[in-house]
């Protein structure tokens, strides 16, 4: 399979006031086409900042990527092109209906007016979101504003997708929706999904290799099963125990992780 | 594309302005309390200055209108932060300079519209003044406006939070207005107040719309004033634009 994402130590420091701090030491990764990736770490271990290094939100302070053939340094405007990305917030103004939310983020993907429209339509009808098209984000539920966050990253019929704790704060029924909707978008277009998470029951069930980092370098790397062979023992490790033997410790504090829905 | 962006950016905006008429009005409210209840106060003394007192009072009104209104525009861009929105739009690939470009556009579109009103409130006062001059007029504020607003973007990308961002404009608002003659003409001052004046980049603004509304056009005044206008929008969208540019900013 061809390697669609590349990152060799990818790095970012950050000039605080108390001296430089390394939030990624070096990133070496690759994605292939097609393929769903979980990218997981306990909070601080530098999942967000190399996922918005490869979104080209933030330039590398070291090392190299690129995406889809597009060099991260040399040419921002081609990633941006061939990559969609839904930060862990969203991104969408709560006053602004979703109808109009939609046609201008596929026009700053330089859609004309009428394929704007017309996308947006079909997005709303995939995403099951027709019936809100007028509604204000601030209306939609936290499932139906996921679906939109998602939807304004698909305007442009992108390759790559990057989601940053897509599920988190989500129902266990809005939770399922969106994994499915995870899958659908890689079976139907050959999507690559990369996503961030600390749930592992979602990594489990949705990504077809796991990437594991701690301190801002990669720890792990592998399909489940792999990993729970080598480092949990046996297949029927679980992930939870197996993620403590990569980092020493549980992804996120374990009385409010809900570990299985 | 960059007139493309900048379209889409100044739509998307003014949109969002046209569903707040209450706040397009609100802006006025500060400038229009000054007019009727601070400027009848003026219309016996002696300004030291050519024209009626309104000729005097309401260019350094509609420069208040724009120093306030735009210098507090940056708190948008702090919601937009917050909200994830400015970062939805720096994935895409439009132009990092119409992000500010059509923002400044819009913000400088309002401020012409409120100043058409504070003109109008101020005609119903007694001002008279001629066309010209009160068109050249408007031509300052939305210079003053683009600059300030583009200045206030840049600054609010820096600081981040309202609680920083907040007293910072203060701290620069309310000396400008004081330093720069608005409210009353610096000829009245004495000479220390005068020099000091003449730092602030607003005076020589006030000094050529005032000159403006007496029908003087092809004064020393109007000359400092529009190379001081035109070369501060420069130097405010040169540093606006270099933040937005900046990935991460």
């Amino acid at each position: 399979m061809a390697a669609v994402i590349s990152a060799a130590r990818l790095a970012r420091t950050f000039p605080t006031k108390t001296g430089p701090v390394e939030a990624v030491r070096g990133i070496d990764l690759t994605v292939h086409e097609g393929e769903i990736l979980g990218f997981l770490g306990p909070n601080g271990a530098g999942k967000t900042t190399t996922l918005r290094m490869l979104a080209t939100l933030l330039k590398p302070t070291g090392g190299a990527a690129t995406v889809a053939g597009h060099d991260l340094a040399t040419d921002p405007a081609g990633v941006r092109r061939v990559s969609g990305y839904v930060a862990q917030s969203g991104g969408v103004d709560p006053q602004i209906t979703v109808r109009e939310e939609l046609v201008t983020q596929a026009r700053f993907y330089r859609l004309s007016k009428a394929d704007a429209v017309a996308r947006a339509a079909e997005l709303a009808r995939d995403l099951d979101l027709t019936g809100l098209l007028d509604r204000r984000t601030a209306a939609l539920s936290g499932g139906q504003r996921r679906r939109l966050d998602i939807a304004m990253a698909l305007t442009h019929r992108p390759r790559v997708l990057f989601l940053d704790e897509p599920t988190t704060g989500l129902d266990p029924g809005s939770r399922a929706g969106l994994w499915d909707l995870v899958r659908r978008l890689r079976d139907e277009h050959g999507t690559t999904v990369f996503l961030t998470t600390h749930y592992l029951d979602e990594a489990d069930a949705l990504a077809d290799r796991l990437v594991i980092v701690d301190g801002g370098v990669v720890a792990a790397e592998g399909t489940t099963g792999a990993l729970k062979l080598r480092y949990g023992g046996s297949l029927d490790a679980t992930l939870q125990g197996t993620f403590l033997a990569v980092t020493g410790r549980a992804p996120v504090p374990t009385d409010d992780a809900p570990v299985a829905v | 594309m960059l007139l493309h962006d900048t379209a889409l950016v100044y739509g998307r905006y003014l949109r969002q302005s046209l569903r707040s008429r209450f706040a397009l009005l609100f802006g006025v409210l500060t400038p229009l309390l000054y007019l009727l209840f601070f400027g009848p106060l003026l219309t016996g003394l002696p300004l030291g200055a050519a024209g009626s007192s309104w000729q005097v009072l309401v260019p350094g009104l509609l420069l208040q209108l724009g120093l306030f209104g735009a210098l507090f525009a940056g708190f948008t861009i702090i919601m937009e932060n917050t909200q994830g929105v400015l970062e939805r739009m720096r994935v895409t690939p439009v132009s990092r300079l119409a992000l500010l470009l059509g923002r400044v556009l819009r913000d400088a579109t309002v401020f012409v519209f409120q100043a058409v009103l504070l003109v109008l409130a101020a005609l119903a006062m007694g001002l008279r003044a001629p066309l010209p001059g009160i068109l050249i007029g408007f031509g300052f504020v939305a210079l003053l406006t683009l600059s300030l607003a583009s200045l206030s973007y840049a600054t609010a990308m820096k600081v981040r939070t309202p609680q920083e961002f907040g007293p910072l404009i203060n701290a620069v608002s309310m000396p400008s207005m004081l330093l720069s003659g608005l409210m009353l003409p610096m000829s009245l001052a004495p000479g220390w107040l005068d020099v000091l004046s003449h730092f602030v980049p607003f005076r020589y603004l006030v000094d050529a719309m005032r000159d403006a509304y007496v029908g003087h056009y092809a004064t020393a005044h109007m000359l400092y004033g529009v190379l001081v206008a035109v070369g501060f929008a420069a130097l405010a969208v040169t540093t606006g634009t270099r933040v937005f540019r900046t990935a991460g900013a």
